[in-house]
């Protein structure tokens, strides 16, 4: 394989990898404080087409992320009143939050239809930015800098801070964390924004870095492949990291699988299968190893009840 | 605050009934406002979403033919929430009924005789039981969750869909158009009221909303299941086994939400193309809930979504609404719903100055 | 469960039977005719649809008051189409034009039940009493485009994205690869197929796996700019318009285009209806009809370069030269068309083949 192939192929990677990356980080951090948003999908949806919609109308991509992050925040205020105000289902209440979101952007983004915006490019000077060999480091979107930056952010964060053992510890034992005294539903409304607003920003990596266009479902179900992602990485920012490529990577080999022509010896849909296959191996063995603590934080999915 | 939650006694039964109408209600009030505010005529928008589909006596034939596989599906998942069993995948249970049908029908392409059609169905509810076998084994054994076990096999599903129609099963006569045969006469399904295209769909989904209420009200194992879903210790001093039911609500749920497949794919498409999943196995489980989990609460349900659904579709030919726009709709009647179920188990009351001192 | 008293069902039931009275009042049949179209994308892709679209406002400026028309997008090729024709239908349009291949089962299916209203059936093959099908000669296009990127290739790669392998698509391919090879005899095709006509995320991956495995031309049987986008961005020699005159999106990669102009055949078509003499008919015009159109030329294309395209669209046009003229080998080395002989247009339906040079 010659070198051009090769870090043309890298590009694309980072390309696939950095939206299901920024959305699962966020995730994560909603997951590990004992929440399951659903709604992912949805969110970044929200995000996409406002972001289309911020870039197309005043051409400042960063305004249009920041935008982005804002109105999947908002959206995911609705989910946190719903689940923690007023205890309400998580699963229901985040699926109808993806119906919400795919309704939503397809009625915003009607208007916008097959209007094309800039490429949110990189922001680095054009001999670096070009250069064949060093392309491979800088020809990429501040966006992906972002992702990369987060994964080493939420790591610190979760590990190394305070806040982040408190966040952990609501996850893992919220009645315990509540007699400590923590407000349980103040951190995982603060969690519950903070994956919203990642899954706004992972939405607007379609339009700003991959598609220039709007079409509806513009995230083509990329939001359940970072639920995936997250349970796929044990709920460890590190491996969310790895995993995230792995994906990206599994995505492109789809994509050259249909672009080859010939489907080889696996047809192109098994690709596309995979990341959720092997999420499902990945449950699997986490359940195996029961000698360790069970990777999954233990409230999640369940309603905060204090006993009075 | 002047207001204030008090919990009552016991779930109010008023209530029980009022929140899942008042949802609709406030769902058409605040989507008026919310469409003009955007500036298509909220009102007219509206009403041809909510009422067009009811007044106009040829879209009942599409309310019938919508409702049909939603209630199926939302009543087998219904039967699943109440056992504290929360079965995602429906939408891949309902894929992979219409693969099995369909694979039965491409068998039989050849062969003619009322015999067919029977054991596609029966082929439709064992592909989704199959594929509903997976979260259920590796729950019991396990304990993997089952949200998301169901939920990525739904993307394995559609895959698989993808791959026989553009593949093994694309129609050799259809110049390379991803899409398999078009099942013959004896394979789809008949028409039961003549000059509509109501199908076998709708009896039958009216009848498993029947049965499931009687198997849930009368019988041992709707009994087990609800204990099994709000008491688990109970259950198991009361000598129900969780995992047996447990296998038991996920497969009856597979089995519907595999019959609802293969009777979408014998009756309106009357073939398998990519775009059969339809997010019926979603938008079921906003039915269920909106339903209260009740089998009958679920055929209005079922109703009150699809005037949503088929509505949306007549506003795309008359506003040119997007027809994907109406999940604004219906994820509002759900947010509705699970917002005002707080009236179910709180009372909301006044506080008054004395009653506030004498709390202090 | 008090809610279901009979007492209770009555008062719903008599309540029931007035909604019809209700919606009734509305629909009153009088006034212009009224002309639907079904589309499968949506009129903004500055391709298929959007020439479509123009034909439309072609219509609505020769008829004016006298015609109604209805738009109807994105609408998939599926169940969803047939809902979409009969609600059409139902509605009062007596001509309706469905836009894509994929609709045709269903145009024929509506069409039966509704005898008086005549259907037109873009690029389709089946025909009936109230149903006629219209189509243009792209290809006579793809040869002109595939003379252009003959001369302009310097990898000799060049990368197209078809949609489906439906036989106007594979006519495409070919009639572009001999062209170009006419030309350039080393160059080869390399298909990708996305089993879309309008997904511009599939279509921008596809472009860009393309031109990393060394594409520096791109075609594209898709609808929308979104490849051309693609090839601005990586800065290759260029593409080509589908549809519509696409520069706006490329400005420097926008080597030329195919136009379809579908404005003289509606007005035709609305003319014979309202005399009376329509026909079920099948019509296939192609450049030299001014249904296929070439774009402007890039300036940066070179004049010979230039003249060599236009010496072909001549040659079409005045039926000197036919882009499928013999000898013709196809990609197994086995001779399609001998020497001297040109394809029919039967051998053009029956196109699934393809020529040396092409890897699909």
């Amino acid at each position: 394989m010659n070198s051009d192939l090769l870090i043309a192929v890298i590009i694309t990677l980072v390309g696939a990898s950095t939206p299901i990356l920024i959305a699962a980080l966020g995730e994560l951090v909603v997951e590990k404080s004992g929440v399951l948003n659903l709604g992912v999908e949805g969110m970044m949806l929200i995000g996409a087409v406002v972001a289309f919609a911020v870039t197309y109308h005043t051409g400042n991509h960063w305004l249009a992320i920041l935008a982005a992050a804002l109105a999947a925040t908002a959206s995911s205020m609705i989910f946190a009143f719903l689940t923690l105000t007023l205890s309400a289902n998580q699963v229901a209440t985040g699926l109808a939050l993806t119906i919400f979101g795919t309704g939503f952007s397809a009625l915003f983004g009607q208007a916008y239809t097959g209007r094309p915006i800039a490429i949110f490019d990189s922001v680095f000077p054009d001999e670096l930015e070009q250069h064949p060999v060093w392309r491979v480091v800088f020809d990429h979107s501040p966006l992906v800098f972002f992702s990369l930056f987060m994964v080493i952010a939420i790591w610190w964060f979760l590990q190394k801070t305070r806040a982040g053992l408190i966040l952990r510890a609501v996850g893992e034992n919220d009645l315990s964390a509540h007699s400590i005294g923590y407000s349980v539903i103040g951190v995982r409304y603060a969690a519950v924004a903070f994956g919203g607003a990642m899954a706004g920003i992972a939405g607007s990596c379609f339009p700003l870095l991959l598609t220039p266009q709007w079409a509806e479902r513009l995230t083509a179900g990329r939001g359940w492949i970072a639920l995936a992602l997250v349970v796929f990485a044990a709920w460890k920012p590190f491996r969310l990291l790895a995993g995230a490529y792995l994906f990206g990577l599994v995505m492109a080999i789809e994509l050259y699988t249909k672009a080859s022509g010939s489907t080889g010896i696996l047809p192109s849909e098994f690709w596309a299968a995979l990341p959720y296959l092997a999420t499902i191996v990945v449950l699997v063995l986490i359940s195996l190893r029961r000698s360790q603590n069970s990777a999954a934080p233990a409230c999640l999915g369940k309603p905060f009840l204090p006993t009075q | 605050m002047p207001l204030r939650l008090e919990k009552r006694a016991e779930p109010s039964k008023a209530m029980l009934y009022l929140t899942p109408v008042a949802a609709v209600l406030l769902t058409a009030l605040v989507g008026t406002i919310v469409f003009s505010l955007i500036g298509y005529n909220g009102l007219v928008a509206v009403r041809e979403i909510f009422l067009t589909p009811l007044t106009n006596p040829l879209k009942w034939q599409d309310l019938a033919v919508k409702s049909a596989p939603l209630i199926i599906i939302a009543v087998g998942l219904a039967v699943c929430y109440r056992a504290n069993v929360w079965n995602i995948g429906a939408e891949g249970q309902y894929v992979l009924g219409g693969i099995a049908g369909t694979g039965v029908a491409l068998l039989t392409r050849d062969m003619s005789g009322p015999w067919i059609l029977p054991l596609m169905i029966a082929a439709g509810m064992a592909g989704g039981m199959a594929w509903a076998f997976i979260p259920a084994l590796l729950r019991t054994r396990l304990k993997v969750n089952e949200i998301l076990t169901s939920l990525m096999l739904t993307y394995v599903a559609i895959q698989l869909l993808n791959y026989l129609v553009l593949g093994p099963w694309k129609d050799p006569m259809g110049f390379g158009f991803p899409q398999t045969r078009m099942f013959t006469a004896d394979q789809m399904l008949p028409r039961v009221v003549p000059g509509t295209i109501i199908h076998l769909g709708a009896p039958i989904a009216i009848v498993v909303a029947l049965v499931m209420w009687f198997l849930m009200s009368r019988s041992v194992f709707g009994y087990q299941v609800k204990v099994v879903g709000s008491a688990p210790y109970a259950a198991r001093y009361g000598g129900f086994s969780v995992n047996r039911t447990i296998w038991m609500v996920l497969l009856t749920s597979g089995a519907l939400a595999g019959l609802a497949g293969v009777l979408e794919a014998a009756g309106p498409f009357g073939r398998l193309v990519p775009s059969f999943p339809t997010n019926y196995g979603f938008t079921a489980i906003i039915v269920a809930f909106l339903g209260r989990l009740h089998p009958i609460g679920i055929v209005f349900a079922g109703l009150a979504l699809s005037i949503v659904v088929v509505g949306g579709e007549v506003a795309q030919t008359t506003t040119g609404l997007p027809p994907a726009a109406v999940g604004i709709f219906q994820a509002m009647m759900l947010f509705f719903l699970l917002a005002s179920d707080v009236l179910v188990r709180y009372r909301v009351r006044w506080r008054s100055p004395v009653t506030a001192e004498a709390a202090a | 469960m008090t809610l279901f008293t009979r007492r209770s069902a009555i008062k719903l039931g008599a309540a029931g039977l007035l909604l019809p009275a209700v919606g009734s009042l509305a629909f009153a049949q009088e006034g212009p005719l009224k002309i639907g179209f079904v589309n499968v994308g949506p009129k903004d892709d500055n391709g298929w649809t959007y020439g479509h679209w123009v034909g439309a406002q072609a219509l609505e400026e020769e008829f004016g008051d006298k015609v109604e028309i209805t738009f109807v997008e994105s609408v998939p090729e599926g169940p969803d189409c047939e809902r979409v024709l009969r609600e059409l239908a139902q509605q009062g349009n007596k001509i309706i034009f469905a836009t894509s291949f994929g609709f045709g089962d269903y145009v024929i299916k509506v069409a039966r039940e509704f005898p008086d209203v005549i259907f037109e059936h873009a690029t389709g093959y089946q025909r009936s009493e109230n149903v006629g099908t219209y189509n243009a000669r792209f290809h006579e296009g793809r040869a002109v485009m595939g003379t252009l990127a003959g001369h302009l290739t310097e990898t000799n790669t060049i990368g197209y994205i078809g949609s489906f392998p439906i036989p106007e698509v594979v006519m495409g391919i070919n009639a572009f690869t001999l062209a170009a090879r006419k030309v350039n005899p080393d160059v080869n095709v390399n298909v990708v197929w996305l089993s879309s006509w309008h997904d511009p995320a599939k279509e921008a991956d596809a472009a860009r796996a393309l031109i990393d495995q060394g594409a520096d031309i791109i075609a594209q049987h898709t609808d929308g700019p979104a490849a051309l986008q693609v090839a601005e961005e990586r800065g290759i020699i260029g593409g080509f318009g589908q549809g519509a005159d696409m520069s706006a999106f490329a400005p420097k990669s926008h080597l030329s285009a195919i136009i379809d102009v579908w404005g003289p055949h509606y007005i035709d078509v609305v003319n014979d209806v309202l005399a009376g003499t329509w026909e079920s008919d099948d019509s296939w015009p192609g450049i030299a009809a001014g249904e296929v159109v070439i774009g402007e030329y890039n300036e940066k294309i070179p004049a010979e370069v230039v003249a060599a395209a236009e010496e072909v669209k001549q040659g079409i046009i005045d039926g000197s030269l036919n882009p499928f003229t013999g000898p013709i080998v196809d990609n197994t080395g086995t001779e399609r068309v001998p020497a001297g002989q040109t394809l029919d247009d039967a051998g053009l339906w029956a196109m699934d083949w393809y020529v040396e040079g092409v890897k699909a």
